[in-house]
């Protein structure tokens, strides 16, 4: 009984520990949304102000031409100069919202062969596409600079958007080999009994089953393309630059806004948090290409 | 009556063949297209001499750029660099993900959202940490430094301009950045110990250290080789923090091996050589993800 009590006690001290641990390791995301919502002044006070008022400033400045944003095109509509960071926003999501869609969809096809067929050479053809994941993007991007401007697509959403569908396949094809195989083959074997071909049976029995899966592989894609760096900076000019590179490179006129910068990067991060939530339970899956259940 | 609902149609027709074809096909034409064709382009062009911003077209040099590259001292000293990083942060992240995993191996209300927590970092930009990560370390306006000054009075630290700091603070960017997958890594290994070794050891009297050392260590040390290689492959991904956060200097003192290759290609415009570094990395690479996919393979086995 005592031992008991002692082992509860001991655990309490654990989580204290634990808890204080985060909130030390956390501190610089909290310190990016207090500089975030100060005012300039404020932001660069030493000792820090720890308690203020906080303001939404920042936020709305990077959207508006001259009073803050990222370098870039401005855009006039009517009365309201907007700043060039709304435009590299919206490319943003749409470069990483098609890509991911591309790639899930593209991959967790080849994924299913990959799966139930044993293919000639499936282990090199495997290896390939890891491979290609694994490829640092500042070798492949050299050649690539030199093909995209010759074909016209330096500096284009579609540009941005074949190359991440690429490094999301491999991906997508790994991950999801490792959902589908848990798939039972007596899916798709009642059913091509049943007189379904295996087209068929894949469509109406095993992709149903397979949407769990896809949806982690999705979001999982989707945060990739979001924070992606790399590329964006050297396969996109003003047109097609999306938010990391221009978060990246905004160096205001008048030395560095911080709170600026900041907001920036707390936009670009909330939705990632959101996003890690709903992935917990797959996150180390992701990390080790299927390999890991967790 | 089953027979009759199956329409016929295109999706009837599809043999087992077809299908292995219709689903590939567009994965290897998409890999062909834009990784296998340039890779093939900048072989070739790590022969020649060409700078992709002149007009002048490549000119043969055959095995040139790379007996100049493996013979430069300068090339060494980035490599010296890059490995002396990637040694100090990956020990760093080790014994810090380790700590916290033997932690948080035990049940408690809320773990699911506190090891969430403890997770983020690995999931955000980190072109975008990096980037704020300047401002924290900062000599005059960092928060850092204030702390430090206040907590143990250390006097202030040029973390990013200094030659003697800067691949220290890379280190602790990156630290921040990678810990958590040590911490998941490790997390996962705890996990797969089965409970009763631990209760038969603790019947036997058996100490702290045993348990550890012949429990506790066999299991998760396959993972934990799993994250080295993964982590060494991904040093030569390491540019995003370099280039916000020290731009590879005081002098070339932070220009690990990626960042390097970055300036030879899109700052020098040395096409040639710097795709025959790329080269250089790529077997490097390809040889690293050899043992990992062997490795992987390995582990889907068990």
């Amino acid at each position: 009984m005592n031992y008991l009590k002692k082992q509860k006690y001991k655990n309490y001290i654990i989580i204290g520990i634990l808890i204080f641990i985060l909130c030390i390791y956390l501190f610089p995301v909290y310190w990016m949304f207090a500089t975030a919502t100060k005012t300039k002044l404020d932001a660069f006070s030493l000792p820090p102000k720890w308690v203020y008022r906080p303001i939404m400033d920042n936020f709305k400045n990077i959207f508006i031409a001259g009073a803050g944003g990222a370098v870039g095109r401005v855009e006039i509509k009517g009365e309201f100069k907007w700043s060039a960071f709304p435009h590299q926003l919206f490319n943003s999501i749409i470069v990483s919202f098609i890509s991911t869609g591309l790639a899930v969809f593209i991959g967790s096809f080849s994924a299913y062969v990959f799966s139930r067929f044993d293919i000639k050479g499936k282990n090199d053809l495997l290896f390939i596409i890891l491979s290609s994941r694994m490829l640092p993007p500042i070798v492949i991007v050299i050649p690539l600079v030199i093909m995209y401007r010759t074909l016209g697509l330096y500096d284009t959403r579609i540009g941005l958007i074949i190359m991440y569908t690429v490094f999301n396949l491999a991906f997508t094809v790994w991950i999801m080999r490792s959902f589908i195989d848990e798939i039972p083959r007596e899916y798709e074997e009642a059913a091509m009994v049943d007189g379904y071909s295996r087209f068929q049976a894949f469509f109406k029995f095993v992709l149903p089953e397979m949407r769990p899966g896809m949806v982690a592989t999705a979001i999982f894609s989707l945060i990739m393309a979001w924070n992606e760096f790399t590329f964006a900076l050297l396969l996109t000019g003003e047109n097609a630059r999306t938010a990391p590179p221009a978060i990246a490179q905004s160096l205001g006129t008048a030395g560095i806004n911080w709170g600026h910068i900041a907001a920036g990067s707390g936009l670009m991060v909330i939705p990632v948090v959101i996003f890690t939530f709903l992935l917990r339970g797959n996150l180390i899956r992701g990390f080790t290409f299927g390999a890991i259940k967790g | 009556m089953k027979e009759r609902k199956i329409r016929g149609g295109f999706g009837r027709r599809v043999s087992d063949n077809a299908l292995k074809i219709y689903f590939l096909v567009p994965t290897f034409a998409l890999l062909l297209f834009m990784i296998i064709f340039p890779l093939i382009w900048s072989l070739y062009l790590s022969f020649t001499r060409y700078n992709a911003v002149a007009q002048a077209p490549p000119q043969f040099v055959g095995l040139k750029n790379y007996a100049r590259l493996l013979s430069d001292p300068e090339v060494w000293a980035r490599f010296v660099i890059t490995g002396k990083f990637v040694a100090l942060a990956v020990l760093i992240e080790f014994a810090l993900g380790f700590v916290l995993a033997l932690l948080l191996n035990r049940e408690f209300k809320g773990k699911g959202i506190i090891t969430t927590l403890y997770l983020l970092p690995m999931m955000f930009s980190p072109v975008v940490i990096g980037k704020f990560f300047a401002f924290i370390l900062d000599t005059n306006w960092g928060i850092l430094n204030y702390i430090l000054g206040i907590l143990f009075g250390i006097p202030k630290i040029a973390w990013t301009t200094s030659y003697k700091w800067a691949l220290y603070s890379l280190v602790i960017a990156d630290v921040w950045i990678w810990t958590p997958f040590m911490l998941l890594l490790t997390l996962a290994g705890l996990s797969t110990v089965p409970r009763y070794l631990y209760e038969a050891a603790e019947v036997d009297r058996a100490s702290g250290w045993f348990k550890f050392r012949y429990i506790t260590l066999p299991h998760i040390f396959p993972l934990l080789i799993l994250a080295l290689l993964f982590r060494t492959m991904d040093a030569f991904r390491f540019f995003d923090i370099v280039y916000v956060l020290t731009g590879g200097g005081p002098g070339y003192s932070t220009q690990i091996l990626p960042y390097y290759l970055y300036k030879l290609a899109f700052q020098y415009w040395y096409t040639g050589e710097s795709c025959a570094l790329a080269y250089i990395f790529l077997i490097i690479i390809i040889a690293l993800s050899n043992i990992y996919v062997n490795y992987l393979n390995k582990l889907r086995a068990v």
